[in-house]
């Protein structure tokens, strides 16, 4: 029986061989046929020779979390061969170049063979040692076009886009395809039990990398300063930043930049410069992981504590220390929360998809300065580096920046006596003035010692204990302005409930239903920011038990709750995975049902129509 | 510490500048600094240079990092704005700043531990980077505020107030400012406001990065016999090898009776900086030679002083990076913000 959109195919291949185009030519295929994937890059620390891995989840159903077991397996990496050929499910279709004999001892009689003699193929055809080695990529996506049925005019239509300009590039190209398909349409036995075929589920939704949509979140967001420090995985959130600032904020006359990018010297230099630049009234951001976060908390402390607005995207990998730089992991929230000595609380948004990424990124300057205080976009690598299915970006042409309590020359003049630190309004958060803006009043000096109101140095306990309170009181404001939770609860409500946040939102759909085919049924709510909204506490309240889903072996988030919510520790049942790849709804099933098993926790089965 | 708060009357016949402000305009509030600190010094020289560029006081970002030094830009310019940042990390902060503002005139005041100790690296990028701002290091040699340990650029030999000899090499600010590009680099005392007060002005108006070493004796901890960096030291093994002074733009500039012993530098802002050379051999203008110069002369006992390095036409950060004329501070959502429009292509080419 032929199964149509819905299975998982890797390709196993050398780093810096220059598959990743030829993967994602694949991957981009099936989207532009209306059928959703998900993409994930599984690379290692290196830039040319250890093994990588592409894998792609098809589902029409839209279940785009990592999968276990491989239904299509493209073996080009001869050290990998043996595991490689291991991690199909019975059943399943191992491509390889059969140019050279194969290790026999590693053969399955439950898998079936699909061999092409690609290097052979591609000898006669082409001259070039280094064209030979990049269009083995090309040929294979060829074959596979034949075996599952991409239609050809797509794949070709996109060789034609991606050397528009080349033209002399676009024939070789096509060239390989052919070789690819024709060798498979004429020998092998196609076309195989699974297939693809054209889908509008995908509908208006784009595949974009969230670290592309998290630069593109700060140009909208009116970002004029980015200093940032080169770091896997987040570099690329600072380079989609300068690429589209370049196209959309060089102004045509001059050819002169409304944006300044610093490649800084370290992390510590780089949240100083968005600091420096905050100050002075600019906005800025910075894009780190882990280790940077590190080296960025004692500026963080400063900026909390001395009121400055500060935009840092913290795209998570695996730690401690160097950890799993090219792994991804949500274990950096603690660090993040509670940046730097001393009492702070960070303002942290975590966004699930692409969408997410550059709204956040957007939202984020506005907070900063709203609430005159660093923001943290809590991103990962698997969101931030893998090419993902998302809602087109949308921005409201009405929005207007809001650049948050800034007392301007005019509004001086009208007021008897400026104060930087007076709570005015009652919401803990004072006006401020840029560097230069009055000839006589409203200048103040900032510092990280304490100070009065009127921003005096003193080292009086009760200055001191009045403003740190007026900070928590700004946290409070902070809970209305933050993004929401995503609630979903049944009428009536669940039993139990399931937490989550972050990138578990990908394998999360999928995971429900499994566990309704078990007889669990789970209300849910996705955290969105920190500080948490009273209706988190109160979905912990409604429900005797949840589960919170993370990616981190400590359940950080479950500490944060804790400490921030002062609940029961019991209500929230961890469900942490922190392997390094993504969380699948496999991981969570299991889990989820061990506990129901193990504590004996009774299970509804809904009754069929 | 002075505990009398000056009296807000001033002399009727104190000079007025350009914009009819008097020195007193310029001045912060009280020192906490000890009496006789030399960094009271140099304040009072910022003061007095400001005050005779005619420059708005309100219109200067004043950045620091921390330490004794560091807490010395509240005691001037109280009209501007200033940041007492983090140890170290003045130069990053103060980057931040002049990108986000190209117009205010930015002053970083850093000592001698928080430059070439803890914040070294970022020392060394900012030079590199040329940020167009004067960068002071109130250069004591000693960490003052955690009573006395040597810092690094005090010379190796050099005792402590207890006696104790430093045991390792110094770090030479100068040098390494002009190995690593600065445009304009000076050396002064905080003893000479003579020399001083021209080559802040000088270093405000040059357009990059101009840095000046001011040796500014720590009197609580290291003015004692024995000390390369006390008053005495200083004064007696002084070599100034170009002497800067400053002729506003109004003023006629009058021909000097030694040809060939003196320069005319036009300043951004139409006014003149007259070159005049004391040390024969000197030239301001070669960096190698200025850094081999120092070299020899820090061997020999020297402390050269005086305005060592000048490259007045070298672009600046802003130019560097080709930001608009505008500050970005003041660009604003029609400025900024794409539209939806545009983000509509971008869609598309996700599709």
């Amino acid at each position: 029986m032929t199964r149509y959109n819905d299975f998982v195919i890797k390709f196993a291949n050398v780093n810096g061989s220059g598959s990743a185009s030829a993967n994602s030519m694949f991957a981009k295929a099936l989207f532009r046929m209306g059928v959703p994937v998900g993409t994930r890059n599984i690379f290692p620390s290196n830039i040319q020779g250890l093994p990588t891995w592409f894998e792609v989840r098809v589902s029409e159903r839209g279940y785009l979390g990592r999968r276990d077991g491989v239904d299509i397996m493209v073996a080009m990496n001869p050290e990998t061969y043996a595991e490689d050929v291991a991690s199909l499910v019975p059943g399943g279709f191992l491509l390889y170049d059969s140019s050279r004999p194969r290790p026999h001892e590693l053969s399955r009689s439950d898998i079936v063979d699909v061999g092409v003699p690609i290097s052979t193929l591609l000898l006669t055809e082409f001259q070039d040692p280094k064209q030979r080695q990049l269009f083995k990529n090309i040929a294979y996506v060829g074959v596979l076009s034949a075996l599952i049925g991409i239609d050809f005019d797509v794949l070709t239509g996109m060789v034609s886009e991606q050397y528009k300009g080349k033209d002399a590039s676009i024939k070789p190209n096509v060239h390989a395809l052919e070789i690819g398909r024709n060798y498979a349409r004429d020998y092998l036995d196609t076309p195989l039990p699974i297939q693809v075929r054209r889908s509008n589920v995908v509908g208006s939704r784009i595949m974009i990398e969230g670290n592309t949509a998290s630069g593109l979140g700060a140009v909208y967001g009116g970002a004029t300063v980015c200093a940032w420090y080169p770091i896997t995985p987040s570099t690329s959130v600072a380079e989609a930043f300068e690429t589209y600032a370049n196209r959309l904020r060089t102004d045509k006359a001059t050819g002169r930049k409304k944006f300044a990018i610093m490649q800084a010297e370290d992390e510590l230099a780089a949240i100083g410069m968005v600091i420096g630049a905050a100050w002075n009234g600019a906005r800025a951001f910075t894009a780190t992981s882990g280790p940077g976060l590190s080296l960025m908390s004692e500026f963080l402390g400063l900026a909390y504590f001395a009121e400055i607005p500060a935009v840092l995207i913290d795209v998570q990998r695996a730690g401690p220390s160097t950890g799993m730089p090219t792994r991804t992991q949500q274990a950096d929230l603690m660090s993040a929360v509670y940046a730097s000595h001393g009492d702070t609380r960070h303002v942290v948004l975590i966004p699930s998809t692409p969408k997410e990424c550059f709204d956040f990124s957007a939202d984020a300057l506005d907070l900063a300065d709203r609430l005159q205080t660093p923001v943290i976009v809590m991103s990962d690598l698997e969101l931030g580096m893998n090419e993902s299915l998302s809602e087109p970006l949308v921005w409201d042409d009405a929005r207007r920046y809001d650049r948050g309590k800034v007392y301007d020359a005019e509004d001086l003049d009208r007021i008897e006596r400026f104060g930087r630190y007076l709570d005015t309004d009652g919401d803990g958060i004072g006006y401020r003035t840029y560097p230069g803006v009055h000839p006589s009043k409203g200048s103040f000096f900032t510092r990280g010692t304490s100070r009065d109101e009127y921003a005096r140095y003193t080292e009086a306990p009760e200055a001191y204990i009045e403003n740190m309170d007026r900070l928590l009181k700004k946290w409070e404001t902070a809970k209305s302005l933050v993004p929401r939770p995503e609630i979903h609860e049944s009428s009536p409500r669940r039993a139990y409930g399931m937490l989550y946040y972050g990138t578990s939102l990908t394998p999360m759909q999928e995971s429900l239903d499994l566990l309704a085919a078990d007889g669990i049924h789970l209300d849910t709510l996705r955290l969105r920011a920190i500080p948490f909204a009273d209706s988190v506490f109160e979905f912990i309240d409604n429900h005797e038990l949840t589960f919170l889903v993370e990616q981190n072996r400590d359940a950080q988030m479950r500490m944060i709750l804790v400490n921030e919510g002062e609940i029961d520790p019991a209500k929230v049942v961890p469900v942490c995975y922190f392997g390094g790849l993504s969380i699948s709804a496999e991981f969570i099933r299991r889990k989820v049902t061990e506990y129901f098993a193990m504590n004996k926790l009774a299970r509804i089965s809904e009754v069929k129509r | 510490m002075t505990f009398v708060a000056k009296p807000r009357v001033h002399h009727p016949q104190l000079k007025l500048n350009d914009l009819g402000l008097t020195r007193r305009d310029y001045e912060g509030s009280v020192s906490t600094l000890c009496a006789g600190c030399g960094h009271d010094s140099v304040s009072a020289a910022i003061v007095q240079a400001c005050a005779e560029l005619s420059i708005p006081p309100h219109r200067f970002a004043k950045i620091s990092g921390i330490g004794c030094s560091s807490k010395t830009p509240t005691y001037f310019l109280g009209k501007s704005h200033g940041f007492n940042s983090v140890h170290g990390r003045m130069p990053s902060v103060a980057t931040g700043a002049n990108l986000a503002n190209r117009e205010l005139y930015c002053i970083g005041i850093s000592g001698d531990g928080d430059t070439a100790s803890i914040g070294m690296g970022q020392f060394a990028h900012i030079v590199r980077r040329r940020i167009n701002m004067c960068y002071i290091v109130d250069n004591n040699g000693t960490y003052g505020l955690t009573k006395g340990q040597f810092s690094a650029t005090n010379d190796k030999g050099s005792t402590s107030k207890k006696g104790v000899p430093n045991l390792y090499e110094p770090i030479d600010l100068v040098g390494i400012a002009l190995q690593l590009g600065a445009t304009f680099v000076g050396r002064s005392f905080s003893g000479d406001k003579g020399q001083l007060v021209p080559l802040i002005k000088a270093g405000l108006l040059h357009k990059g990065f101009a840095f000046l070493d001011v040796i500014s004796p720590c009197v609580a901890f290291n003015n004692h016999r024995g000390s390369t960096k006390s008053y005495d030291y200083v004064r007696d093994h002084r070599g100034d090898v170009v002497a800067a002074d400053f002729v506003p733009a109004h003023d006629e500039i009058v021909a000097d009776y030694l040809p060939g012993a003196r320069e005319d530098v036009a300043m951004p802002d139409g006014s003149t900086l007259r070159l005049r050379k004391l040390a024969p051999d000197y030239d301001p203008h070669d960096r190698v030679g200025a850094l081999a110069y120092v070299q020899r002369k820090q061997e020999e006992g020297e402390v050269v002083t005086g305005l060592l390095y000048l490259d007045p036409d070298a672009a600046d950060c802003h130019a560097i990076l080709e930001t608009v004329d505008v500050p970005l501070n003041g660009l604003t959502d029609v400025d900024l913000c794409p539209g939806e429009a545009a983000l509509k292509s971008i869609n598309a080419s996700f599709r």
